[in-house]
């Protein structure tokens, strides 16, 4: 019998590579196969909130703050997955929270593709 | 342009004698988006002038100097600017590192100093030239470098700040400006994300992200070491997810009880100042940022994270029941007092808009125009330490 707190201690021992791989397969089995676009008004509300809110922390340019820098070229590093993942879920053990309550898989994809400078 | 400063603002200019102009109910709103200031006056509630050409203003901040004319503003973009609010025109600018995150000036007001996350650091400036006086950089004693937060001033040309990656607590005393020296505290807890001074410069106090609690540094007794307080203090069991990390300054004490954003919680603590226990959790609409004490400290003001960033509540202090929620605009992200607290200013940053309101009867008595404004900073800051 693992006790309840278990799953708290062994998500912060493990490393956020892993976190995220394990994220990412939760995303990859639940999400549906092509999510639908954000409609226009929720694309501007996204574009306000990335630049604004996760400017916050990652520097409204994206340079990074307390967060990392989210430039285009750093972003097109990383797989698509990863991110949706990264933004969905957060990375346990920092203060990237997972944004899930408030952002959708469709949402979170749009975002990926405006940090890879692929929309506008 | 000339207009305007004619019209009050330039000190002892021939053509406007007339119109001499004092700094005392002046402020600046920040323009975060466009790298401009807003000066504004709170006499009658109106804005007087902008200033533009100040960088990135993502997460700026600013003190002023004693004598209330100048302002220096810390952008994200490891700009220092010195900001003349009589001619109301930036007087010199340096960018002092890559990547910066807020500033303090000192006791007698010849130093500033700026918390730098790139290359994490703290870097001290003249504050009639600009001129680099010290440069600390934030190596921990295990060899981490760290980003510099919480950085406050206190007693004796001292500044306290925290280092997030390392987990340490510095003290840079500088009352002789050509031998700094730095006082290291190590092991005060994970990842310190911001800090408070109190209004008596006491007590530093850092908020600790990575695990419950705050971390407190008697500065009278400093050899005590940092002790470990309100150790439920933090996210907890049950957090929430943390939108937006919630800030310490700005904090203050009414009689002996001082309130502080909870993480992670819909709660602001109340806490016994004369033993440093919480004595109470007050319920509110969402994960506080701000829990400001109106001047007075009869009643407290609260905005908060996302989802909940279009709300204030107003918290009734001898009882500790919410008086009242409004709706002031939609991303409420800060809260500036006059100096006697009759008026409080709000910036919603998504309405571009800064209203203003009567904090007696809390309704609103006017509003103003701002494009994405941020931080509010009046005048009377020049003379509270920690602010």
């Amino acid at each position: 019998m693992i006790p309840a707190n278990a799953r708290t201690d062994l998500h912060k021992t493990r490393s956020p590579v892993f976190s995220r791989q394990l994220s990412l397969l939760l995303v990859l089995v639940t999400a549906p196969v092509g999510a639908a676009e954000p409609s226009p008004e929720r694309q501007k509300q996204l574009g306000n909130l990335l630049v604004q809110d996760c400017g916050s922390c990652h520097g409204m340019t994206m340079k990074g703050g307390l967060g990392s820098p989210l430039l285009p070229a750093l972003m097109r590093d990383l797989g698509d997955e990863a991110l949706v993942a990264t933004i969905l879920d957060g990375r346990p053990g920092t203060p990237m929270p997972p944004w899930k309550l408030i952002l959708s898989e469709a949402d979170a994809r749009w975002l990926v593709r405006r940090l890879k400078g692929e929309n506008r | 342009m000339k207009r305007l400063l004619c019209a009050g603002l330039m000190l002892g200019l021939a053509a406007c004698a007339p119109n001499w102009r004092a700094t005392g109910d002046l402020g600046l709103v920040v323009e975060r988006a466009d790298g401009r200031l807003q000066m504004v006056e709170t006499t009658h509630s109106t804005r007087l002038a902008q200033i533009s050409g100040l960088g990135d203003l993502s997460h700026a901040s600013l003190v002023f100097s004693r004598d209330e004319r100048f302002a220096f503003v810390f952008g994200r973009d490891g700009g220092l600017t010195k900001v003349d609010m009589l001619q109301a025109r930036i007087v010199k600018r340096v960018l002092q590192a890559g990547n910066s995150i807020g500033g303090a000036i000192s006791q007698d007001g010849s130093l500033v100093a700026v918390a730098n996350y790139t290359p994490g650091g703290v870097k001290v400036f003249d504050t009639d030239t600009l001129d680099l006086v010290a440069d600390i950089p934030a190596m921990g004693a295990d060899g981490t470098a760290s980003k510099v937060v919480g950085l406050e001033d206190a007693p004796g040309n001292v500044f306290a700040f925290s280092l997030y990656e390392a987990g340490e607590i510095w003290l840079l005393d500088i009352k002789d400006r050509t031998r700094p020296s730095v006082r290291k505290f190590a092991d005060i807890g994970k990842q310190p994300y911001d800090a408070l001074i109190t209004e008596d410069g006491r007590y530093y106090l850092a908020g600790l992200f990575g695990e419950d609690g705050i971390a407190m540094l008697d500065l009278w007794n400093p050899d005590k070491g940092v002790r470990r307080i309100l150790d439920h203090y933090g996210r907890g069991q049950e957090a929430l997810p943390v939108y937006k990390m919630p800030h310490l300054e700005g904090w203050a004490a009414s009689g002996n009880l001082a309130f502080l954003p909870a993480i992670g919680r819909h709660e602001v603590l109340v806490v016994d100042m004369t033993n440093w226990r919480e004595v109470g959790r007050i319920q509110v609409a969402g994960q506080p940022v701000f829990a400001m004490l109106q001047p007075g400290g009869r009643r407290l003001w609260v905005n908060f994270a996302l989802p909940d960033n279009g709300k204030v509540q107003v918290i009734d202090v001898p009882s500790l029941n919410v008086l009242k929620t409004i709706e002031p605009g939609q991303g409420i992200l800060h809260m500036e007092f006059t100096p006697r607290g009759e008026r409080v200013w709000l910036s919603a940053r998504d309405s571009d808009q800064v209203s203003v309101w009567d904090t007696a009867s809390i309704t609103k008595v006017a509003e103003l125009p701002a494009m994405k404004p941020s931080g509010i900073f009046f005048t009377a800051r020049a003379h509270r330490m920690g602010l």
